[in-house]
């Protein structure tokens, strides 16, 4: 546990002191400060800031955190050769990555809400799922890049393959549902709609925070969907649960992975 | 100090190490050599448990490598080429490595001040030269004072005044009793360091003895035409 820990300690402290980091954070921090000048209200604020995390942290998690993994390949083979657990390691490496992305993005949105005073009561508890499923998603894209970069072995191809699953998940997800369900207009086509829904993590992101907006049927049409059949908690609950799943078997067969690999 | 015996290891269709046999005396320095891909880093890797192997076994001491890693305690390992993390220092680096090991021994600073590199320590990594780099990654092999060392290409990379401090540190520690396993292109180097050599073609060890006996055995007297001669017998064979 304390090689873990200890583990997942240096490498926030590395990634806290880049540059890279430094630009991420500010990044959110200056789309949440200018949506929160250019809106009406919080609200509305929060509503366009959504969409701003659920495209833009896929994407920075899944290729940062690849090419972070490919480039930690020579560091990681020497700490290999120190007495510790592959499997405390492993842990350790992806909490390292995990956390410091996770908290930029925490700081980037929360601060110029804080700053402008706009958190009020109900925007506080839609805020706390915004920066909620940022960090989930990034739990889940940080562990789909290790299992990339441990299962690819060349860097180039390993990068493209990130980039394909942030494609897949994040724009052409959506399409490929519509498209089934046109096919398959005759038959009853919400239950499967719903299982394609939990089967993408960025539906499910997108799912927990319009439910919170009751504009689920503005955003695509698995949400609207969702919003349907499982409004409210049950639905929140639901997808709260998927998203852990999505951080918790990928994260499970990257350890898996890890500790079978050849370096 | 170290037995290998019977390893095997396939990278897919690659049979890289083929029922290899051999034996490490302790207190001695041994050198892999060998042509490009002979099997010397894999076999390297398997020492440190950094590749597992098909079948066969590896003893160090008294240990049998498989899987528990207690052993690796003894063992200080200093890759052909490492990226550290570019916002760590040194400093930093010798404490998370200091925990990993557990490791309360008095530490071996001796290379750090024959580099004069006390004050890059404190720098971030990025910051640093590609060769101080290269000395901060021997420091932390030799660090721990392990009974092992482990060097693949240790002197790559470093300018004549420091490959000479790092060769006469290697001969220094064998002379305290401990043992080194070491790969090198630059054979002069080895002849000057080694007292082993196991020869590996094909995953196999097509020779191990002496530098004197391999010298004679091929009639030549450096250590380069000596492995040239083997290499050519290695082809046609």
């Amino acid at each position: 546990m304390t090689t873990t820990l200890k583990v997942t300690g240096y490498g926030v402290r590395n990634l806290v002191r880049s540059r890279w980091l430094l630009v991420y954070t500010l990044f959110f921090f200056a789309a949440a400060e200018g949506l929160l000048r250019f809106s009406a209200d919080g609200t509305k604020a929060l509503l366009s800031l959504t969409s701003v995390v659920l495209f833009v942290v896929p994407l920075v998690t899944i290729v940062f955190g690849t090419v972070y993994v490919y480039g930690a390949r020579e560091f990681t083979e020497l700490l290999l050769a120190q007495p510790v657990r592959r499997s405390q390691l492993f842990t350790g490496l992806y909490l390292g990555l995990a956390v410091p992305l996770a908290m930029a993005l925490g700081a980037g949105i929360a601060i110029p809400f804080a700053m402008n005073g706009a958190a009020r009561a109900a925007d506080a508890g839609t805020l706390a799922v915004l920066v909620f499923a940022g960090a989930a998603l990034t739990a889940v894209f940080t562990a789909l890049a290790f299992l990339i970069a441990l299962r690819v072995e060349d860097r180039l191809h390993g990068v493209g393959v990130a980039i394909g699953v942030w494609l897949l998940f994040a724009l052409f997800y959506d399409g490929l549902v519509l498209l089934l369900v046109a096919l398959f207009a005759d038959h009853p086509m919400e239950k499967p709609v719903l299982a394609m829904v939990l089967a993408n993590p960025v539906d499910l992101a997108r799912v927990l925070l319009l439910l919170r907006f009751d504009l689920a049927a503005l955003m695509g049409y698995t949400g609207a969907v969702f919003q349907r059949l499982l409004g409210g908690w049950t639905g929140s609950i639901l997808a709260g649960a998927a998203l852990a799943l999505w951080v918790a078997i990928p994260v499970a067969i990257g350890q898996r992975v890890f500790r079978r690999k050849d370096f | 100090m170290i037995e290998i015996t019977g390893l095997d290891k396939h990278f897919g269709a690659l049979h890289v190490l083929r029922r290899l046999d051999l034996h490490i005396a302790p207190a001695r320095v041994m050198a892999i050599v060998g042509p490009n891909g002979a099997g010397k880093t894999t076999l390297i890797k398997a020492l440190l448990g950094l590749v597992r192997s098909d079948a066969g076994s590896i003893r160090i001491k008294d240990t049998v490598v498989d899987g528990d890693v207690s052993y690796r305690a003894g063992i200080g390992y200093m890759p052909q080429i490492v990226r550290f993390p570019e916002n760590l220092s040194g400093q930093e680096l010798i404490a998370l490595l200091t925990h990993l090991r557990g490791s309360t021994a008095p530490r071996d600073e001796e290379l750090i001040e024959a580099f004069a590199l006390g004050a890059h320590l404190r720098k971030p990594v990025r910051t640093l030269s590609g060769g101080t780099r290269q000395k901060l990654n021997a420091i932390l092999a030799f660090l721990f004072q392990p009974e092992l060392l482990v060097l693949d290409e240790p002197t790559a990379g470093l300018d004549p005044l420091s490959s000479s401090v790092l060769k006469d540190r290697i001969l220094s520690v064998r002379g305290a009793g401990r043992t080194v396993v070491l790969t090198s292109h630059i054979m002069s180097e080895l002849e000057e360091l080694a007292d082993d050599v196991a020869f590996l073609v094909d995953g196999r060890v097509a020779y191990v003895g002496t530098l004197f006996d391999l010298k004679h055995m091929t009639s030549q007297t450096n250590l380069e035409r000596a492995v040239a001669v083997m290499m050519r017998r290695g082809m046609a064979a």
